[in-house]
């Protein structure tokens, strides 16, 4: 049987993996990817535990975010279209119309 | 009769004031001037309805006096209550109907000389706010309902002055009255605070049966008092030294010289005198004030009237110089002679004004005595109203001024020797205001046209003649309510209202013989005038010339306005530029301002980094800060700093 370290240490390298494409990709889908990457890590550590202590709420919490997951892809790629249609570029520097 | 209550007098022309003032701009002008019309004279039929059976009753009308508390209260704070109380006794009864009476007939007038103006809805709902913080003033029991009509006619005052707005002259006009005035006010008010520390009240009867419990009662406080309000009088009746604002006001149509600035507005502050009589009869002191500054402003007026030029100035200071006799009259405690002289005024000052407006209107708004001459032929029934004002106000017997004049020169010179100087100033005066008077008389309608140009004068509307008539008519019968021995018949009607002064008038003889001086004093003014003026404006140049300094310093009017100019306004326009303004406004607070902004804005240039906009930096710090909530809450930090740096946190380490 794998041992459950091995899980956790999976789970830590997709989040990191997460991170870092968070913070150095520019194209707007490839950032949002990195973050649904980050959310299934989180959700890779939920069920190793859920098995591990036998407790079924991990496994449930596993669905939630899933559905989270689903919701904010919808809205996210929504944004995204629109982002897209009035700026014509998916880079995330050049969408800064916030800034002073 | 007591169908209808005392609050409906004020409210009706309120009503006008809220109609016009509000949709009058979208009425028609026939509908604006029915309005402003009825309204005056629904107050009018119902001051007259209180009055039915009155003329005939014999000796002395009998009226009741009427007390009206309005259910809802004012001001009901510990020991002090203050009610909107409405109080018709003889005094306010005497007040409204020439209030009402000259004030509606004014209204008549206005439809006529208003006609062609712009902003004519405008004009009549502010005289409807006139004539209802007015009856307030007259009606009310209490001197700080008092103060509301009186500032509030202040205020109407204000917006009839400034009518012309556009016109620089009218706008300053304006604000120069409602100035002079705030000194006036000031001593009302700081009067009203003795009062109210004196007596715990406020309501003058109350005042009255106090002062009356306590005969003790006199110098010191009292004499304050009554000297505060007789600062407040002289700011609204334009006495010295506060009577520069009323020549100015001439700037506001002519309808409103004559009913705010002659009829009935500038004699508030004799009524407010007349009401507050009991304070007034405890201090001696007061009383000689009063009479001394309504005598000195009363020949001061009339001495710049015999040089002025522009026909309504002439009149301005003839009001203030017949406001100082009403001041003489209640210096004198003859209170009933000073009332009776403000209505005899009201009726021929009120006439001399709609004359004057009938010839300005006639000659299409000229107003300087030295461009008229010959209007005799062209506006007849002018010229003969104003013949019947002129002799009135100077002084011949029967007509009104004649028995009100002599009322209060009778009161005066039966005051002892000090009265004698008062009285001598008074006849001297009327010696004066009859010169100027025929003065003006001939150089309007005698002679030949003066006028530049070749315009034609027009006829002017029949509401405005009819109008004239019924004030000369008026002015010819106004007198003879007081005829009767001793205060006379209007002395005694008004005696329960102004305290028993029925001895001041003295025996038949010595009355007779002042009249007769009076009238040969008014005769001699007419003389003079007439042998100036009679034969055109030749006569009075050459004497103009050789005496040219006492003639320049009363064309400049003794320079009080410059006096003023130089001593009080500049030094108060300088304060506010420089200190004020410069130095407190912008350098203190200003720059406690801009320091304040300086600071946030160097904050902000320092934070706004953070607000990149650029959302990778936002994800940066985002990932930064779980990262460093994650470092914090896993770390053992006691334990780490403890093991590594012998440092101990927390009262359960170790």
């Amino acid at each position: 049987m794998i041992p459950l370290s091995w899980y956790l240490l999976l789970s830590a390298l997709l989040f990191s993996m997460g991170i870092v494409g968070f913070l150095i990709k520019r194209n707007l889908i490839t950032v949002f990817m990195s973050i649904e990457l980050m959310l299934n890590a989180v959700n890779l550590s939920f069920v190793t535990f859920a098995h591990q202590w036998h407790a079924v709420k991990g496994q449930i919490f596993v669905f939630f975010v899933m559905m989270v997951a689903a919701a904010e892809a919808a809205v996210g790629l929504a944004i995204i279209i629109a982002v897209f249609r009035a700026r014509a570029t998916l880079a995330v520097d050049r969408v800064d119309l916030m800034k002073l | 009769m007591k169908i209808f209550h005392l609050w409906l007098i004020p409210l009706l022309p309120f009503a006008g004031f809220l109609l016009n003032g509000i949709l009058g701009r979208g009425l028609p002008k026939w509908l604006v001037s029915t309005i402003a019309l009825l309204a005056p004279l629904g107050s009018l039929l119902i001051v007259l309805s209180t009055t039915f059976g009155f003329f005939g009753s014999v000796p002395v009308p009998h009226f009741e006096p009427r007390i009206e508390t309005c259910p809802i209260g004012w001001i009901h704070a510990g020991a002090l209550n203050i009610d909107f109380t409405f109080v018709l006794d003889q005094l306010s009864l005497v007040m409204l109907l020439v209030v009402t009476g000259v004030g509606f007939l004014i209204h008549i007038y206005s439809v006529g000389y208003m006609g062609h103006e712009e902003g004519y809805w405008r004009f009549f709902s502010y005289m409807n706010l006139f004539m209802f913080f007015m009856t307030v003033l007259v009606l009310a029991g209490n001197a700080l309902l008092m103060f509301v009509g009186w500032e509030g006619v202040g205020l109407a005052s204000y917006l009839l002055i400034g009518f012309y707005f556009q016109k620089k002259s009218a706008a300053s006009a304006g604000m120069k009255a409602f100035v002079v005035n705030r000194i006036g006010d000031f001593g009302f008010l700081i009067g009203m605070f003795l009062l109210l520390a004196t007596f715990g009240t406020l309501t003058f009867s109350e005042i009255a049966a106090k002062l009356d419990a306590d005969p003790t009662l006199q110098g010191g406080v009292v004499t304050a008092i009554a000297l505060c309000l007789l600062l407040g009088a002289a700011g609204k009746s334009a006495q010295l030294p506060l009577y520069v604002w009323l020549p100015d006001a001439m700037e506001g149509p002519t309808p409103v010289s004559a009913l705010i600035h002659a009829a009935t507005m500038v004699t508030a502050g004799v009524y407010m005198i007349a009401r507050t009589h009991a304070i007034f009869d405890r201090s001696p002191l007061a009383l000689s004030v009063v009479a001394i500054v309504g005598a000195a402003t009363a020949l001061f007026a009339a001495t710049i009237g015999l040089a002025q030029t522009d026909i309504k100035r002439v009149l301005a200071y003839s009001t203030i110089s017949q406001l100082g006799y009403m001041f003489l009259g209640c210096g004198v405690a003859a209170y009933s002679a000073a009332i009776f002289h403000l209505v005899t005024h009201a009726f021929f000052k009120a006439l001399l004004f709609l004359g004057a407006g009938a010839v300005i209107h006639a000659l299409n708004g000229e107003q300087d005595l030295r461009k008229m001459g010959g209007l005799r032929k062209n506006v007849p029934l002018t010229f003969w109203t104003m013949t019947i004002a002129v002799f009135t106000i100077a002084g011949f017997p029967p007509l009104a001024a004649f028995f009100s004049k002599d009322a209060i020169l009778a009161a005066a010179f039966a005051q002892g020797s000090s009265g004698k100087i008062l009285w001598f100033v008074g006849l001297v005066t009327a010696l004066l205001t009859s010169f100027y008077m025929f003065r003006l008389w001939y150089l309007t309608f005698t002679g030949e046209s003066r006028a530049e140009g070749h315009h034609h004068p027009h006829a002017n509307p029949k509401s405005m003649l009819g109008v004239l008539v019924i004030l000369a008519i008026l002015s010819i019968c106004g007198g003879w309510i007081g005829i009767g021995a001793g205060v006379g018949r209007f002395g005694a009607f008004l005696a329960p209202a102004t305290g028993q002064h029925l001895e001041e008038a003295s025996a038949g003889s010595l009355e007779l013989i002042l009249s007769i001086v009076a009238v040969a004093v008014a005769a001699i003014g007419w003389f003079i005038a007439h042998s100036i003026y009679s034969k055109g404006t030749k006569r009075a140049e050459e004497l103009a010339a050789t005496y040219s300094g006492p003639h320049t310093l009363l064309v400049h009017k003794y320079y009080v306005d410059e006096f003023y100019s130089a001593t009080i306004v500049k030094p108060i326009l300088a304060t506010s530029t420089y200190v004020l303004d410069w130095i407190v406004d912008k350098a203190i607070l200003g720059g406690a301002a801009w320091l304040l902004a300086g600071i946030c804005k160097f904050a902000g240039a320092l934070l706004q980094r953070w607000q990149s906009g650029n959302i990778r930096s936002y994800a940066a710090w985002l990932t930064a800060g779980a990262a460093a909530i994650l470092l914090f809450v896993l770390v053992p930090w006691s334990t780490v700093l403890a093991e590594w740096f012998g440092i101990h946190v927390g009262m359960g380490g170790h």
